[in-house]
């Protein structure tokens, strides 16, 4: 059974799916939470990759380019607000973010 | 079943295990080193799709960078793990039961719909003699994408000064000192000089000894 671009996608379909999972269980955990972002981010520059190489355009690579840059300032900004956020609750429990009463 | 096909599930089998492991893992510090693994899985991953640029700017950036600062950030937090992990294991399965239908559903359709017949178009463009992936990569980013290159360098620039905004502040308990002020000081700042008089005649003893009663504060 050969490599198709079937594999790649369904790879990063699952690595979708797993973060999904991972968001839903660790609702609370804030750092996790990023972390599952991050594979999700992941699992949509396999795809951008695989159609990348299977279609013979190099447009999808550039996209990876530019999303691994949004989401490198992505996650610096957030564990700056998750240090923020330690500094005034001593937690990092999502449930205690509701001073805003929203 | 060639070589590539046995490294492709090798690298999968290890990103999906290690991926589970990052949101199940009790201590975040495993999750941050489990998702380096991952990270490393998928750049392998991306070398057998000829993306070798992406593949290493991933292990730079993400393993050399980010997931630095995960860890740093990590382990300067003090984290109660088990107030925040309550009731984890209680939606495991329901959590399990729709990312399964999840992957099982992209997946139908993905290896239905995406059977590209032939070699794909990507292996001849990087079998070319004389272009290699950064080459094509570094033309398309400085010609075509020239704007956006900008736009992401200020969008890191943004990062950057948000990051350093958001994470300073003035400790309370600094004895430093601005440079400015000690250069700036004067002599007069400092020093008050008073100019009184050598001798002073004495107070009258008489004076004092006449008053019935001596005034509080007086002396001072």
């Amino acid at each position: 059974m050969t490599l198709s671009l079937g594999h790649f996608l369904s790879l990063g379909a699952i690595l979708f799916a797993l973060s999904v999972i991972g968001i839903f269980l660790n609702r609370k955990n804030l750092i996790i939470l990023l972390m599952a972002i991050e594979l999700m981010l992941l699992a949509v520059n396999m795809n951008f990759v695989a159609f990348s190489y299977y279609l013979g355009d190099m447009h999808g690579q550039i996209f990876v380019f530019f999303i691994l840059t949004v989401a490198a300032a992505e996650s610096a900004i957030g564990l700056a607000l998750l240090v923020l956020l330690f500094r005034n609750k001593s937690s990092i429990n999502v449930d205690e973010l509701n001073a805003l009463k929203g | 079943m060639d070589v590539k096909t046995g490294l492709f599930y090798l690298f999968a089998v290890v990103l999906l295990f290690a991926a589970f492991r990052v949101i199940t893992a009790r201590n975040p510090v495993y999750s941050a080193l489990y998702l380096v693994l991952t990270f490393f899985q998928a750049s392998a991953i991306w070398l057998l799709l000829r993306a070798e640029f992406l593949a290493i700017a991933l292990v730079l950036v993400y393993v050399g960078a980010v997931m630095v600062l995960f860890l740093f950030v990590v382990m300067m937090l003090d984290i109660d793990v088990s107030s925040i992990r309550q009731g984890f294991w209680k939606h495991f399965p329901l959590a399990a039961g729709v990312g399964a239908l999840i992957a099982l559903e992209m997946a139908a359709v993905l290896m239905g719909g995406f059977r590209l017949e032939g070699a794909p178009r990507g292996a001849a463009l990087a079998a070319a003699p004389g272009t290699s992936n950064t080459l094509e990569l570094g033309k398309l980013l400085y010609s075509e994408y020239l704007y956006p290159v900008q736009i992401a360098a200020v969008i890191l620039l943004v990062a950057i000064i948000a990051a350093i905004a958001l994470t300073l502040r003035k400790r309370k308990d600094s004895k430093s000192i601005d440079p400015g002020d000690a250069v700036r000081v004067k002599a007069r700042d400092r020093v008050r000089i008073v100019t009184m008089p050598v001798t002073r005649a004495a107070e009258p003893v008489a004076a004092e000894a006449a008053a019935a009663q001596p005034q509080p504060g007086a002396k001072a």
